[in-house]
């Protein structure tokens, strides 16, 4: 990843013939995706379509049949393709004894967070977190920070990682509308600015229709997929979501959005123990 | 009064050594057995313990310590795999194997009712502790700085999230057995001189408590050695003079720590 001022349009992400099966039970076959750096790509589907499955088999933590290829098309060489994550929500109790600068710190480098604090670590962290402007959190107790405040520092330590692919499982979950929108605007500015794809697990129709470039309807497989406004008029996303998920236009449907919640401490209810989940 | 005249006694310079080794180990490994909550893991690695000793008994070992460490080791194995597997919750998986080895250690203990000779390792006797065996826990003690050093960073990030600390290459399963079977070892290498029933809450303890007046991993860390090392000396004292068994009463001041932790001007520090 580096930054641009120009989209290069050069490198590509291609899934080919994606499958995940939990021994009997097949959850993703024969998934095809297509996506171009500098591009956003949202994958929409009901609950059980196997969308956090996709994202999983994407990070290798599940094992999958077919293949993810990336390619610079200049010259068609391969890489190895460097993917940041942005984690639905992370397994923080309240009150757990860790900074922003620990988490960043421990997924970054080697040197122990249990003993001191660096400087020439710290100040690496801080221009990271500089990026998003959460520079100011970097002190502060990651289950004491809102919902936005997280996301930014989630997408400051994917990006420390200069990766090819911005992964973003499902972001906005416990975000009020104006933390949605300057989500969505950041996502944007990163699409524009740097050398990077993005996809995103999205719920939210509104959001996916105004910034997404290309929209996927997973349900085990690949149904339908498009650009926001082609794929809102096909039959099969129809079927799943209705004929006004994507409009947007009523005041009706504005209200049925995704409600202003009050900021909670970080969603902790999660038993994260490796690989129960 | 003179305070040191306790030290007259090589038992209680032994004892004390022990505590300076038990205790800070035990305020570090909680550190990580929190965060990971793990605690009723570990109670159930304790009560394993009379398993291994069982064990032992029946292929006619006459130390029992290493059939104990090893029955630990392969238990927290089969645990970590069991729960990665995920055929159930976590707590239910751990309470029917730890009740199902407890049946097991006590039935082969209890054979012709001589049970009371095990007794002890229950309440545990730190005032019996050898040089050999102050030395070998200097060695797990080195061990597990050192395992620290190098993996804190990536256990700490498991906890955190085990699939964001996938995506950057950190070999889940493999730390997460290590950290385990680290567990294992020292819970049952110091069990003789803690005693089963109280082993967990020293390892649980001085963590919680340093939880409620930290912010960061490195105060939490050290605010963890601290409470510890506290109780475990004035533990040490306290029931040299009262003539109470020692681990207690280092729990009933770890404790008194933790409720102190609880008050309000420490936690708005």
């Amino acid at each position: 990843m580096k930054k641009i001022i120009k989209a290069c349009g050069f490198h590509c992400i291609k899934v080919n013939h994606l499958g995940v099966s939990f021994g009997e039970q097949v959850v993703l076959e024969d998934v095809n995706l297509h996506v171009h750096c500098n591009s956003l790509m949202a994958i929409v589907g009901k609950n059980g379509a196997g969308k956090s499955t996709l994202v999983r088999a994407l990070l290798g933590d599940v094992p999958y049949t077919g293949n993810i290829e990336f390619r610079d098309t200049k010259d068609g060489h391969m890489e190895k393709l460097k993917i940041g994550y942005v984690p639905q929500k992370l397994n923080v109790d309240k009150n757990t004894p860790l900074s922003v600068y620990d988490l960043i710190a421990s997924y970054q480098f080697r040197f122990p967070i249990f003993l001191a604090k660096r400087r020439n670590l710290y100040q690496q962290i801080k221009e990271a977190l500089a990026v998003f402007e959460a520079e100011d959190l970097i002190d502060r107790q990651v289950c004491n920070l809102s919902g936005g405040q997280m996301q930014r520092v989630l997408l400051s330590m994917a990006f420390m990682d200069e990766p090819h692919l911005l992964l973003l499982d499902e972001p906005v979950s416990g975000v009020d509308q104006t933390g949605m929108d300057l989500f969505y605007k950041t996502i944007t500015r990163i699409k524009e600015q740097y050398d990077l794809a993005i996809i995103l697990i999205s719920h939210d129709m509104d959001y996916v229709r105004k910034y997404a470039d290309q929209v996927v309807l997973l349900d085990k497989t690949v149904l339908a997929s498009g650009t926001p406004h082609e794929l809102y008029a096909r039959p099969e996303f129809i079927a799943i979501f209705g004929e006004h998920a994507g409009g947007a236009q009523t005041v009706a449907h504005e209200t049925h959005s995704r409600p202003i919640v009050e900021y909670k401490p970080y969603d902790a209810s999660y038993h994260g123990k490796g690989g129960t989940k | 009064m003179d305070i040191l005249t306790m030290f007259d006694y090589s038992f209680m310079r032994m004892a004390f050594l022990a505590i300076l080794i038990i205790t800070p180990l035990f305020g570090l490994l909680g550190t990580m057995i929190v965060n990971k909550k793990m605690a009723y893991f570990s109670d159930a690695l304790g009560h394993s313990a009379l398993t291994g000793i069982a064990v032992g008994v029946i292929c006619g070992m006459h130390d029992t310590t290493l059939s104990m460490i090893l029955f630990a080791i392969v238990f927290a194995l089969l645990l970590n795999w069991i729960n990665a597997k995920a055929f159930a919750s976590t707590d239910t998986v751990i309470s029917v194997f730890s009740s199902c080895a407890i049946a097991i250690g006590l039935a082969i203990l209890s054979r012709g009712g001589s049970f009371s000779q095990y007794s002890g390792i229950l309440v545990g006797d730190v005032l019996s502790i050898t040089m050999p065996e102050v030395t070998g826990l200097f060695v797990v003690f080195i061990i597990t700085i050192i395992f620290y050093l190098i993996c804190y960073n990536a256990i700490s990030a498991i906890a955190v999230s085990p699939i964001l600390a996938r995506s950057r290459h950190i070999r889940v399963y493999l730390l997460e057995s290590l950290f385990s079977v680290l567990v294992a070892v020292i819970v049952t290498v110091s069990i003789k001189w803690v005693g089963i029933l109280i082993i967990n809450a020293l390892l649980i303890l001085p963590a919680a408590s340093a939880r409620n007046v930290s912010q960061n991993a490195r105060s939490y860390s050290a605010y963890a050695v601290i409470f510890a090392m506290f109780s475990g000396i004035v533990g040490l004292f306290v029931s040299y003079f009262t003539n109470v068994a020692t681990g207690p009463m280092i729990v009933i001041i770890a404790s008194a720590i933790y409720f102190g932790t609880l008050l309000r001007p420490f936690r708005d520090a």
